[in-house]
């Protein structure tokens, strides 16, 4: 159930997050989440407005995340990713964050939080 | 297509480019929201031209993406110089991929790209010579049902 609307900066607060790329898009609204490492199903199946979660952390993510208007990514596991993803994030605007945690757990506080 | 007010742009896509895969849809993204097309319309034609493109990549030496936008429709056509399919029906079954390891490992090769473009188009078809490459056209209606 969803009890308050969620921002990027809520997010990083409550899930420990750390943020790579574009902390001025942090005020962005989350309207929901998706999780998956397979591209053709974030491309497929996400909707304007998720958070992703997933452990890629190449630069291919980024036109995903673009061409269907994520509200941010979130990559697991304490994965760091290539130095190529950030620089086009900073191109296109898409912010990066990173967890600890891998995704099970992370989704769960997400959830938690009210992000469904 | 012979509209007077038809936009046409081709994109050059680069076999192998990982680095730059998805920049020509992300392009004609931008110019549909530039030209105000319904926002469900632009999300379809953004999937299957970043499926198409993604085929190109991994699968050709290269390959051009045309757009052409006129008030009835959208028409992206992909043409490359590559591999082609063998046998399409099974390229087109949900599931079946012949990606490699390493672009299994980077979230490709699900076997979703051509249902997927099959899904979010209107009209969808496919011809392809082994060895040669192969030609993608999809169509979406501007004033149909599933706008």
């Amino acid at each position: 159930m969803k009890n308050k609307e969620m921002r990027i900066a809520d997010i990083v607060e409550i899930c420990g997050l750390q943020t790579l790329c574009c902390n001025e898009l942090s005020n962005n609204k989350i309207k929901g989440g998706y999780a998956s490492d397979l591209l053709s199903d974030v491309i497929g199946n996400s909707k304007a407005g998720d958070i992703w979660v997933t452990l890629q952390g190449h630069p291919n993510i980024i036109a995903v995340a673009k061409l269907k208007e994520l509200a941010g990514i979130i990559i697991v596991n304490n994965r760091t990713p290539d130095e190529e993803t950030l620089k086009k994030a900073q191109t296109e605007n898409i912010i990066i964050l990173t967890s600890k945690l891998p995704a099970f757990e992370l989704i769960g506080k997400l959830y938690e939080c009210g992000i469904c | 297509m012979r509209d007077k007010a038809a936009f046409e742009q081709v994109f050059k896509i680069k076999g192998g480019d990982f680095i730059n895969a998805g920049e020509s849809s992300i392009r004609i993204r931008n110019i549909l929201k530039d030209i105000g097309i319904d926002a469900n319309i632009i999300r379809r034609v953004a999937i299957a031209a970043y499926e198409a493109e993604m085929n190109v990549v991994m699968y050709a030496q290269r390959g051009l993406m045309k757009v052409v936008i006129n008030p009835e429709q959208i028409f992206l056509r992909v043409e490359d110089k590559g591999q082609g399919i063998e046998d399409i029906e099974l390229a087109m079954r949900p599931g079946f991929s012949t990606a490699t390891e390493e672009m299994r490992e980077r979230g490709f090769g699900a076997g979703m790209g051509l249902p997927n473009i099959k899904r979010n188009s209107d009209h969808f078809s496919i011809r392809s010579s082994v060895g040669q490459g192969t030609k993608l056209e999809m169509i979406f209606e501007l004033n149909g049902e599933n706008g």
